[in-house]
C-alpha cells in the first residue's frame, strides 16, 4: 500500500517520507471502514437519483422510476386513515345528531374523536377541560349563551359568534357609556341593580328604585324583564352565579360602559362536517348539554 | 495503484481536496437550488395570494424583529399527522411574497402557517400580552409593550418599495397610499376602508387591538397573524396538477 518503505524505529510504523528537521510524519491513513462508507454513500446516491426525483432540468425535473411524490403519499395516507377510522366515521357524518346519542358505538367514537379535536382547536380559549376563562364561556356548566341543545351547539361551532360568517351569531352588548346612552352614575347604579338580581351585596346607599328603572328602560329588551337572559340574542342570564367577565362592580361598570362582543371563529370551513358533529357531541357531553 | 492509494490523493493534496469539496457543494447549491428560481413548477398556480397590506407587512416585521420564528414554524409539511392537526400542507405559492420566508424549523410553539381565523382578535391580544392568562402551561414570553408602541408610519412606504425591489408586485397606487391603507385597516370607521379593500382583496379592516388611536404594533401583528394561511381557497385548489 505504501510507496515509502521508511519505517519509524520507535513505533515500527511506516512514515509518509516527509521530514522536517529530522522529524518524520507517520503514515496514518483514514480507517478502511471510513473510506468504504464514504464511497458507498456516493454509490448509494446514484441509486437514489434513479429511483427518486433528483435532478432539476431546464423545464422540469427527473421524476425517478418510482414516480414518488410526497404530496401523493400524504393523500394516500389520509385516504388510508379514513379507512382505518372506517365506516363508523362516515356513519357519524351521516347520522342525525339525535341518533348519535342512541347508538353506543357512534357515541363513543364521537366523544373520543371530539375530545382530540377539542384539544387541538378549542382548548386555547375554552381551556383543556372546557372550563373557560374570562371572556371565554365555561362549557361544563348548564348555562348557555346561544343554547345548549345539540343543534344549537352545532350551529355555534359551525358559524361562530361575530366571526364575520354570514350565519354567525351577531348581536352584541351595547356600549351604554361610550355611546352616551347612560351617564357614569347611572351605570354604577344599574351595575348594583344587576348585582342584586343574583343576590350579590350592593354598595350602601345605592338607589334601588332608580337602578330598577334604568334596567327596565335599557336592559330588558335583551336580558328579559326579570334578567333571565335570551338565548336568541346571546344575552346571558343575570340572575345566576355564572359570570363571563366578572360580577364585581368595577367589571360590571366596564361591561356596561364599553359593551362586550366576544368573538368565536367559524369552524365550518376549517373542520369537516363529521368532525364538527363529533365535537358537538363531545361539547354536549361535557356536563351542561340540554 | 490500488483504490486506497488513489483515495490518498484527496488527503495529501489540499488543492485536490478543495476542488472535490467545491464539486460536492456546487451540486447541493447551484445544481439543486438555483434551477428552482427559473422552474415554473416550483410555485403552484393558485388564486388568491396577494402581497401583504402595509399593516400586515408591519406586523410581519414585528414577527421577524421579535424572533417569533425561533419557536414557531410557518410550514405545514406534507405528512399525515401535520395535515390532520394544522390543515392543508403549505404551498410554495403561499410564501411567494415572503422576504425573507418564515418557514422555520423549530417548534417550541405550534406551527402558525394556518393560524389566521383560528382564534379571535381579542384572544390574540390577551395571549400576546400575557400568554399564561389564557394558556397556563405556556412558556411563551409576554409582548404587552406592543400595545403601547405605534407603528412607525415614516417607514411603511419604504418597506413596500423594498419588497417591490425584490419582486413583490406592489403597484404605484399601493405604495403611494401605504400610510392611508395602514390607518384604514386598523380602523373600520375610516373613510379609506373601501379604497383599501379594493387595493387588497380579501383583507379585513378591523380594530385588531380594540383600542382607539393610531395603529399599534399589536394591531399590526394581530392583522398579520389573522391572515396567515387564509388566502388560498383549497376548495378550488387543483391537488392533482401540483403533485411534486
Amino acid at each position: 500500500m505504501t510507496e515509502h518503505s521508511d519505517i519509524d524505529r520507535v513505533s515500527g510504523r511506516a512514515t509518509t517520507g516527509h521530514e522536517w528537521d529530522g522529524i518524520k510524519e507517520l503514515n496514518t491513513p483514514l480507517p478502511r471502514w471510513w473510506v468504504i462508507t464514504f464511497y458507498t454513500t456516493i454509490l448509494w446516491s446514484i441509486g437514489y437519483w434513479i429511483v427518486y426525483p433528483a435532478w432539476p432540468l431546464l423545464w422540469s425535473h427527473t421524476t425517478g422510476i418510482w414516480n414518488y411524490s410526497t404530496r401523493a403519499e400524504v393523500a394516500t395516507e389520509l385516504a388510508n386513515l379514513g379507512k382505518v377510522r372506517g365506516d363508523k366515521m362516515v356513519a357519524l357524518g351521516a347520522a342525525p345528531l339525535a341518533e348519535i346519542a342512541k347508538d353506543p358505538a357512534l357515541l363513543a367514537l364521537a366523544r373520543a374523536s371530539g375530545k382530540t379535536v377539542f384539544g387541538d382547536n378549542c382548548a386555547p380559549c375554552h381551556g383543556s377541560g372546557g372550563a373557560g376563562a374570562k371572556g371565554y364561556p365555561n362549557l361544563n356548566d348548564d348555562e348557555w349563551l346561544w343554547g345548549g341543545s345539540l343543534d344549537q351547539i352545532m350551529q355555534t361551532i359551525q358559524f361562530g359568534a361575530r366571526s364575520g360568517h354570514a350565519k354567525a351569531h351577531e348581536s352584541a352588548m351595547l356600549a351604554f357609556g361610550k355611546e352616551g346612552v347612560l351617564k357614569k352614575d347611572q351605570i354604577v347604579t344599574v351595575a348594583n341593580h344587576v348585582r342584586s338580581l343574583s343576590g350579590l351585596p350592593t354598595s350602601s346607599g345605592y338607589d334601588a328604585a332608580g337602578g330598577a328603572k334604568i334596567f327596565a328602560d335599557n336592559c330588558t329588551s335583551c336580558h328579559g324583564d326579570n334578567g333571565k337572559g335570551n338565548q336568541e340574542l346571546g344575552a346571558p342570564d343575570l340572575t345566576d352565579t355564572i359570570w363571563l367577565y366578572g360580577s364585581d362592580e368595577a367589571t360590571l361598570v366596564e361591561t356596561i360602559s364599553n359593551g362586550r362582543a366576544g368573538v368565536m371563529p367559524a369552524w365550518v370551513g376549517r373542520l369537516d362536517p363529521s368532525t364538527i358533529k363529533a365535537l358537538t357531541v363531545y361539547v354536549h357531553s361535557l356536563g351542561g348539554g340540554k | 495503484m490500488s483504490f486506497w492509494t488513489r483515495h490518498q490523493i484527496f488527503e495529501k493534496n489540499s488543492i485536490v481536496l478543495i476542488a472535490g469539496i467545491l464539486v460536492v457543494i456546487a451540486i447541493g447549491g447551484l445544481v439543486e437550488i438555483a434551477p428552482l428560481f427559473y422552474l415554473k413548477s416550483t410555485i403552484e398556480k393558485v388564486d388568491g395570494v396577494r402581497p401583504y397590506t402595509p399593516l400586515e407587512l408591519a406586523g410581519r416585521n414585528v414577527y421577524v424583529r421579535e424572533g417569533c420564528y425561533l419557536c414557531h414554524s410557518q410550514m405545514i409539511r406534507p405528512l399525515r399527522d401535520e395535515v390532520e392537526r394544522y390543515g392543508h400542507y403549505s404551498l410554495a405559492a403561499e410564501s411567494m411574497y415572503d422576504h425573507p420566508f418564515q418557514w422555520g424549523s423549530k417548534r417550541t410553539g405550534p406551527d402558525l402557517a394556518r393560524v389566521g381565523g383560528k382564534y379571535s382578535d381579542e384572544w390574540h391580544v390577551t395571549h400576546l400580552a400575557n400568554p399564561r392568562a389564557i394558556a397556563p402551561q405556556s412558556v411563551m414570553p409576554g409582548y404587552s409593550f406592543l400595545s403601547q408602541t405605534e407603528v412607525d408610519e415614516a417607514g411603511v412606504a419604504a418597506h413596500l418599495r423594498a419588497n417591490r425591489a425584490v419582486g413583490v408586485p406592489y403597484s404605484e397606487d399601493q405604495v403611494a397610499n401605504a400610510v392611508a391603507d395602514l390607518k384604514a385597516q386598523a380602523d373600520p370607521d375610516n373613510a379609506g376602508v373601501d379604497a383599501f379593500t379594493k387595493r387588497y382583496p380579501k383583507a379585513f379592516a378591523r380594530n385588531f387591538d380594540s383600542k382607539p388611536g393610531a395603529p399599534t404594533e399589536m394591531d399590526a401583528l394581530v392583522a398579520y397573524l389573522q391572515m396567515l394561511g387564509t388566502l388560498v381557497d383549497f376548495k378550488l385548489y387543483n391537488e392533482k396538477a401540483n403533485l411534486r
